[in-house]
């Protein structure tokens, strides 16, 4: 017998990482509620817990001891939590976040049981049990001052009957709602019913009656408490969703039981077409988990129909002059328009479901910056913008550590401490902006802080210190080449590093990542006001748009991203500056480079370039000399696999159908060669 | 004979490893609900050999449709199965009240579970069916 578990192991850690998300964001919900003194939201609490005691059931049923150790532990802390017998504290909060941390690494385990993580697991279980608990002392059961009906009291479960208690002791008033809801729509229903009531009414609990309902529409009973009076609640509700009825209070003995049959119930159901009675088993949960591999494979396959396209394109073309089979090719043209059609939305569909906010990688670092700043004794508000923006799964999951060493930075190095801002008449808090926006194909986003700023000389010293630079060459760098010089290997902004951008990577590691998802990265900064570091990536990783050229009759793709504009190549415009071939363009100098040349592809007295395809990268512009301009197309990037990996300058290969094959080349990387790095384009002349 | 049951949890992963406990070797077919509301819907009309519900759920608890099923004349054939936090708690005890046939603690085993599904589901010797 198979052991089920393997088959929906999967299953778990898609669930478990997502219960571990919710709960990091929880936290900082509550995190926050906390400091602003507002009162805590149980449904909030509530949440916390639930996620914890589900992370604690599937952990133990798929045999993740350590999680499920951990996850036990905080269980009770947060059932004490929410059954009010402890309350929100800082102690509380540095246990509960710490947790996220412990469950993330716990959950990567190669071995889900290591004895290794024994030790480290139960400290820190110690830890959890040693956060004080404040025993509430209980003067007699609120509930029964209420005439509430006992086939409600018997439903209630322990949290549930805990939130009446607290309801009725704060000087709520209990009111019971009766209504009828189609079964159809009754998420959306309550749904509705919840936002509704948010502020002045709390939930206890719905309870299905078998009366009045049949197999279309269920009655429930909900019970209500609310701060507001019988008056105002039958205002809002009565008619919108059924009967609301004040419970009596208890005088001395129990009251005279609820007239529940004789209480009319109003329909919710909605008008509906008839649907024949037929009952579906069909699930209406409304999504489901893909791997995003099985994804890669059908945009793979889109990729290989765009080919079948092209290739109708082609016998299209090659008949269109044919009078005798003017009729079929006009079909065929048809059918071939047709066809771009469908593909195209199949394309923007699937593309569409690789999609996920960034908020997922936000949550992540707000974490970072509250413990960063509590580390350095640093005062930070994090704001952020635009955590909807989404992006492709896969650039999420890669741009999260370079994000995280961005934020670091920024607190570490960036704000200044609660004195030193005084000193400086700024406000003692620090800000922290995370935003996020989308900019044509690409997501930009800004990490911006209100510190002290980056120090450009200091950087050139270092740079000259370290013989990363010469002294000549300092001199004629801009206040802009000198911040740049930040993301240089080997070079740290600050003498004193502190303990955790020690351990962090360089900014020259963060650049190469994000240059790796195709992306850019530029920064600015003013001393004494702060600085902004704005990484701007393509949405998508899955396809490119590129304009396909050609040097000495080879075929090579740009990605757009990098492309500013063509113009057309006149020779004899160029002159020298420092040795290197320039022409003006719109008054501006163009450094170019021919490709030809560069790839070592032309051979003395071949005839030169046509055009030259202005590339831009952050603020720096360069020429490249092509021959033709093929036009632009949407390309699927294949890598050029392990052998050729070591050939610089091309970022793989792409089919463009009809047997030829373009090179797509890299632009971030032919930029840095170009502008900073001596000629490592050799071993290109085999290439083909 | 394969029997019918349904899982009622929200928990995603809970359900996939009820599914795939149960419905190996043929012993059951499981429909899957991940809310309360769904579990009313699929419940009230259809008939079950055996319900596992999950007790802490948002909205509609393990309780309430315990209470449903109760009154619900087409689920008067089904055990019913409560999962709950702890064995002898007020959640375990209001469930029995309300008709539960047998308690699960998370986490169970594969064994475990079938072992409690195959035993609620034997008639019992001498009461013919």
């Amino acid at each position: 017998m198979t052991d089920p578990r393997d088959n929906v192991q999967q299953e778990f850690l898609a669930e478990a990482q997502e219960l571990v998300e919710a709960l990091s964001r929880d936290l900082l919900l509550l995190d926050e509620a906390h400091h602003r003194g507002e009162r805590i939201d149980p449904a909030l609490v509530n949440e916390i817990f639930r996620s914890v005691h589900t992370l604690k059931g599937i952990a133990g049923m798929f045999g993740y001891k350590h999680v499920g150790a951990v996850a036990h532990a905080l269980e009770d802390l947060l059932d004490d939590l929410r059954l009010g017998r402890t309350a929100v504290g800082q102690n509380l909060l540095d246990i509960l976040f710490d947790s996220v941390e412990r469950f993330q690494s716990l959950l990567t385990l190669e071995d889900p049981q290591s004895p290794q993580e024994e030790a480290g697991v139960q400290q820190y279980i110690a830890a959890i049990r040693s956060v004080g608990i404040e025993e509430e002392v209980e003067e007699g059961d609120p509930i029964d001052k209420y005439a509430i009906d006992q086939a409600v009291l018997a439903v209630l479960t322990e949290y549930e009957e805990h939130r009446l208690r607290a309801c009725i002791r704060e000087g709520l008033r209990l009111y019971r709602l009766r209504a009828s809801f189609d079964l159809m729509t009754i998420d959306d229903s309550i749904e509705a019913l919840r936002e509704q009531v948010q502020e002045e009414v709390e939930i206890i609990t719905y309870l299905p009656s078998m009366e009045g309902g049949n197999e279309d529409t269920i009655e429930l009973v909900v019970l209500l408490a609310a701060r507001v009076s019988e008056e105002e609640l039958k205002a809002e509700f009565e008619g919108r969703y059924g009967l609301i009825e004040a419970i009596a209070e208890q005088t001395h003995l129990p009251t005279l039981p609820p007239r529940r049959t004789s209480i009319p119930v109003l329909s919710m159901r909605p008008p509906s077409e008839d649907d024949g009675g037929q009952a579906s088993l069909r699930s209406v949960a409304d999504s489901v988990r893909v791997d995003i591999r099985k994804l890669d494979h059908l945009m793979s396959v889109v990729g290989e129909l765009a080919l079948v396209r092209s290739a109708v394109n082609r016998i299209v073309d090659r008949f269109k002059h044919d009078v005798t089979h003017r009729q079929s090719t006009m079909d065929l043209d048809r059918i071939g328009r047709g066809l771009e059609r469908q593909l195209l939305e199949l394309r923007t569909g699937i593309l569409d479901v690789r999609m996920v906010p960034l908020g997922q990688v936000f949550n992540k670092l707000a974490r970072i910056v509250r413990q960063s700043a509590r580390e350095d004794d640093k005062q930070v508000r994090l704001v952020v913008t635009g955590a909807n923006t989404e992006v492709d799964k896969l650039i999420v999951e890669e741009l999260t550590d370079p994000l995280m060493h961005l934020v670091r930075n920024a607190v570490d190095h960036g704000i200044e401490s609660p004195e030193a801002r005084l000193q400086a008449n700024k406000r003692e808090e620090g800000t922290l902006a995370l935003n996020a926006y989308h900019k044509g194909s690409n997501v930009v986003i800004e990490v911006e802080d209100d510190g002290g700023g980056m120090n450009a000389h200091l950087l050139r010293d270092e740079a000259i210190e370290r013989g990363l630079l010469t002294v000549e060459a300092s001199q004629e760098l801009s206040r802009q080449e000198m911040l740049d010089l930040v993301f240089l290997p080997g070079l740290s902004t600050r003498s004193e590093v502190t303990d955790m951008s020690g351990r962090g990577v360089g900014m020259d590691v963060v650049k190469t990542n994000i240059l790796r998802l195709g992306g850019m990265i530029s920064i600015a900064s003013e001393q004494g006001t702060g600085t902004k570091i704005t990484v701007t990536l393509p949405i998508t990783l899955a396809i490119i748009r590129a304009l396909i050229v050609t040097v000495a009759a080879r075929t090579f793709a740009f990605p757009i991203t990098a492309v500013r504009e063509a113009i057309p190549y006149m020779p004899n415009e160029v002159h020298t500056i420092h040795g290197r071939n320039v022409i003006t363009l719109r008054g501006e100098t163009l450094a170019i480079c021919d490709l030809g040349q560069l790839f070592d592809l032309r051979k003395p007295g071949d005839r030169e370039g046509k055009f030259v395809v202005v590339g831009s990268m952050g603020n720096r512009k360069l020429g490249f000399v092509v021959d033709e301009l093929i036009g632009q197309e949407d390309v699927i990037i294949k890598s050029l696999g392990k052998s050729l990996s070591s050939v610089r300058g091309f970022a793989g290969a792409t089919d463009l159908g009809d047997q030829k094959v373009a090179l797509m080349l890299d632009a971030p990387a032919l930029f840095t060669e170009y502008f900073e790095g001596p000629d490592v384009f050799r071993g290109l002349e085999s290439r083909p | 004979m394969i029997f019918h049951a349904l899982i009622v949890d929200d928990s995603s992963a809970v359900r996939a490893f009820v599914r795939a406990s149960l419905e190996s070797a043929d012993f059951a077919r499981v429909e899957e609900a991940g809310t309360g509301f769904e579990a009313l819907r699929i419940l009230a009309t259809h008939a079950f050999d055996v319900v596992i519900v999950d007790v802490n759920m948002p909205d509609i608890n393990g309780l309430e449709l315990l209470s449903f099923m109760k009154k619900s004349p087409r689920q008067q054939g089904a055990r019913k199965i409560l999962i709950s936090t702890q064995a002898g708690g007020l959640d375990s005890q209001r469930g029995v009240e309300l008709g539960a046939d047998a308690f699960l603690k998370k986490p169970f085993t594969v064994d475990e579970l079938r072992e409690l599904v195959s035993r609620l589901l034997t008639p019992v010797e001498g009461v013919s069916g």
